[in-house]
């Protein structure tokens, strides 16, 4: 196995880095493959709350960089899907506790024996940035259909072309297509119009996200909602598979609407 | 050997840290040597913020980043790049490191150019500008591609964008403000020539080639004809 390094970075924060990180380790683990993340965000840890591993964490990143335990003793293993490890960041240091050079070594580390090596990015340009760029084959880029997450991936895709990274690849997440519809929210063809880069999915704003992020068990396991829908076809197109874009434009129909003023307000 | 180095790398101390000079050679050789002086002269160099003067060696983008990656690791901060060579300026700018170590304020005094314009160097910039980046040259620019919001392009000449320009464009900069900017779709941010500064409105639709211009004061942006007045 020869393991490619996927950096998922936005530059703005909140766009949904940490939770496309883990549900795309899910989906890529369900099917089938050998995946490990590495949370890059040091200091301000959260992919293994995400990941619900929280309470298995025993060493982090900073402990393997700087010798103090096995790279096995700090890969945690998920025990739902057991092709999934966490390899989680430490709380109590910062970004530069670790150096570009360091995450390369890992991953090299890690290659082998790996089908995926996830990083999740912090936000920012800066330290934090460059060490989670320096190991990358591919870049992921999500950005939200808005027009201060467009300008910031904008500027990430410039790094890591500057960085001979790229070309980097898109995910939107968060889009809302009855506020496309209505002309609020910006169109996912502006974004690729602006970004020109390949376009790797569109994931919809869908409140089981927040749920299963919330209760540590990522979307992408429950295979009814249309975002974890959308995050397995997004890791099959990863594993270079063809698969069509979801429909998203679907109209309400008469029945689906009573049930949604039911539920909301019924509660 | 040793004198060989000291020839290869030259340290001097300046207002705003050390100021390291590279002498002639390959880029390989001088990097070894630059790393080999550092690491010997570890304690001095702790902490140091240093401006690195590269001469007219052409580097890389990726270099320049794998080098300030490596110093950072020992304790030291890159944060200027010196360079006879534009694209190695460019390429640091692109990384966000400085390409002069005490800028100098630019005039304010308006004089028009003596040259004449159409005799002006121009610079051709092949590839889209993103967010974060910026071209200047006291010449004409030339983008083939689009310059996306966020970006910057400033020239003492004109400018001309084979693309989209939605950034922030000043031609003229030096004062001449018979300088023009012209784009396939001119819908920048902020547009300036010479000293005149417009804020046009976001523009929706498809846009057609257009040619903005100083008249009477204003600037004035008219659709372009190829067959002239």
């Amino acid at each position: 196995m020869a393991a490619t390094v996927a950096t998922i970075t936005s530059g703005k924060g909140g766009v949904g880095k940490t939770t496309t990180t883990a549900n795309l380790a899910v989906a890529l683990a369900m099917g089938g493959k050998k995946v490990i993340c590495i949370d890059g965000d040091i200091g301000l840890r959260n992919l293994d709350v995400i990941l619900g591993l929280e309470n298995r964490i025993v060493y982090d990143l900073v402990d393997v960089i700087e010798g103090r335990c096995r790279l096995r003793q700090a890969m945690i293993r998920d025990k739902r899907l057991p092709e999934l490890y966490l390899i989680p960041a430490a709380q109590t240091r910062d970004k530069n506790a670790v150096s570009p050079s360091d995450m390369v070594r890992l991953c090299d580390e890690l290659r082998p024996e790996f089908d995926w090596v996830l990083i999740d990015s912090p936000a920012g340009i800066e330290r934090g940035f460059r060490n989670v760029l320096a190991p990358a084959d591919l870049v992921i880029v999500v950005t939200n259909p808005e027009v201060s997450a467009v300008r910031d991936a904008d500027r990430i895709i410039g790094l890591v072309e500057a960085e001979e990274k790229g070309p980097a690849r898109l995910i939107i997440n968060r889009l809302n297509p009855n506020l496309v519809r209505r002309g609020d929210m910006l169109n996912p063809e502006d974004v690729l119009e602006l970004l020109a880069i390949e376009l790797l999915g569109i994931v919809p704003e869908d409140e089981h996200v927040v749920v299963g992020s919330n209760r540590g068990q990522p979307v992408a396991m429950d295979s009814k909602s249309k975002a974890g829908e959308a995050f397995h076809n997004i890791a099959r197109r990863l594993n270079g598979e063809k698969v069509p874009f979801l429909n998203l434009d679907q109209k309400e129909d008469f029945f689906h609407r009573i049930a949604r003023m039911m539920r909301s307000g019924g509660n | 050997m040793l004198n060989e180095r000291r020839q290869a790398v030259q340290i001097k101390g300046v207002k705003d840290g050390l100021l390291v000079t590279l002498g002639e050679g390959a880029w390989a050789d001088l990097e070894v040597v630059l790393l080999q002086t550092v690491d010997e002269r570890a304690v001095f160099f702790k902490g140091a913020r240093v401006t690195l003067d590269v001469g007219n060696h052409i580097i890389r983008a990726a270099e320049l980043g794998a080098l300030r990656d490596r110093l950072s690791g020992k304790g030291i901060t890159l944060w200027a790049v010196i360079s006879s060579s534009l694209v190695t300026e460019q390429n640091a700018q692109v990384l966000g490191l400085a390409t002069r170590i005490s800028t100098p304020r630019p005039e304010r005094t308006i004089k028009p150019l003596d040259t004449n314009p159409e005799g002006q160097a121009a610079i051709f910039v092949q590839r889209t500008l993103r967010s974060g980046f910026k071209v200047s040259h006291h010449g004409h620019i030339v983008v083939l591609g689009d310059v996306n919001p966020g970006a910057e392009v400033i020239a003492g000449g004109s400018v001309v964008v084979w693309g989209r320009l939605r950034g922030v464009v000043h031609a003229g900069a030096q004062g001449d403000d018979k300088a023009v900017v012209c784009a396939l779709e001119l819908d920048p941010m902020q547009l300036r020539i010479a000293g005149h500064v417009s804020a046009p409105t976001k523009r929706k639709g498809k846009l057609a080639p257009e040619v903005a211009r100083i008249e009477n004061g204003q600037v004035i942006a008219e659709p372009w004809n190829p067959k002239g007045k």
